[in-house]
């Protein structure tokens, strides 16, 4: 994959939207269901946690819930750790 | 011989467990691992950093096949965050297991005892399978034990001290009351200090940072393998009192005239 920065410096305003990701302010493609977010982002949904507006979400369900702009996402997953 | 160690309802027959952290990288990693023979390593739940090339994640290279995942609440001040990153972990990983794990000052990183029996509750309640990182103050082992907890862990020394065991009369007494299984975990620094802690007689032993920050790590995992075993053995084989004046090991009989 080439740098992660790109994607988000490639961004046009006419189709984005603002979300919160990790602590960071990002602009997002509009109408991304979180399945579209992880897929966009390069994530293996097997391998991610999502926690939108403070709720754990259901793997099974992450093609269902759309992003709405403000939305705030924690991305998270297992690293090394004692 | 020895029995398996008997966690929840679980059987385990390595009494060493893992920390994955601060290790030079991946391969060395899983070869100080695999070199120690554990059947339980532990993993901490972070966010994902979004800005940099994609990088394996830790489950690329420990395969949950071969070891029992074990996820931390490391990082974690205060309960309300650790319920938060317990269920996060139970999210990642199918799993009720966790390593509770709540510290009360950053400088020591002791363990706050008070806000771990009050999020232990509460995850025992979840159906979490609470492991609660602990001091080797008695009364907090008891009053985890009351909640729930199915393994308590009380610290040898500071996390990341390598001190070795600085309260084993503390210890022995909080093995001698518990009854579900005593896991001293941090503050092992060599493999001497895990001989002498397993000789307390504890369950077993948790460790990260006297493998990982060994000058060879592979080695040091051997070395703490053999080191819990023979532990385990002599106290099981049940030593010698110790005393403070010499008794000889020779007959006084029958020395020459």
């Amino acid at each position: 994959m080439e740098g992660g920065c790109e994607r988000w410096e490639n961004m046009t305003s006419r189709s984005a939207m603002v979300v919160h990701i990790n602590g960071k302010n990002r602009e997002i493609p509009e109408d991304l269901s979180v399945k579209g977010l992880l897929e966009w982002l390069e994530l293996n949904p097997a391998l991610v946690v999502v926690e939108l507006n403070r709720e754990i979400l259901d793997r099974e369900r992450y093609a269902e819930i759309d992003l709405s702009e403000n939305d705030v996402l924690e991305l998270v997953h297992f690293v090394g750790g004692g | 011989m020895d029995t398996p160690l008997t966690i929840a309802d679980r059987e385990f027959s390595s009494r060493l467990i893992v920390g994955t952290g601060k290790y030079k990288d991946n391969p060395t990693m899983v070869d100080a691992i695999r070199a120690t023979g554990t059947e339980m390593v532990t993993v901490a739940v972070r966010r994902i950093d979004l800005d940099r090339t994609k990088e394996e994640g830790i489950l690329y290279h420990l395969d949950p096949e071969e070891f029992l995942l074990l996820p931390n609440t490391a990082g974690c001040y205060s309960a309300e965050d650790a319920i938060r990153y317990a269920r996060l972990a139970r999210a990642a990983g199918f799993t009720e297991w966790l390593k509770l794990e709540i510290i009360g000052d950053q400088e020591t990183l002791l363990p706050d005892t008070h806000a771990t029996v009050e999020a232990a509750k509460i995850l025992v309640d979840e159906g979490f399978k609470v492991m609660a990182y602990t001091n080797d103050d008695l009364i907090s082992a008891l009053r985890l034990e009351d909640v729930g907890c199915v393994a308590v862990m009380p610290l040898a020394s500071p996390i990341g001290s390598g001190l070795g065991i600085v309260n084993p009369y503390y210890i022995r007494e909080i093995k001698r009351r518990l009854d579900v299984p005593v896991i001293v975990d941090a503050g092992v620094g060599t493999a001497s200090d895990a001989c002498v802690t397993m000789e307390q007689g504890v369950d077993g032993v948790l460790m990260n940072t006297a493998i990982a920050e060994a000058d060879d790590p592979v080695a040091m995992g051997e070395a703490m393998r053999l080191a819990i075993q023979a532990g385990r053995l002599a106290y099981l084989a049940g030593r010698m009192p110790s005393r403070e004046i010499a008794v000889p090991s020779s007959p006084l009989q029958g020395m020459l005239g």
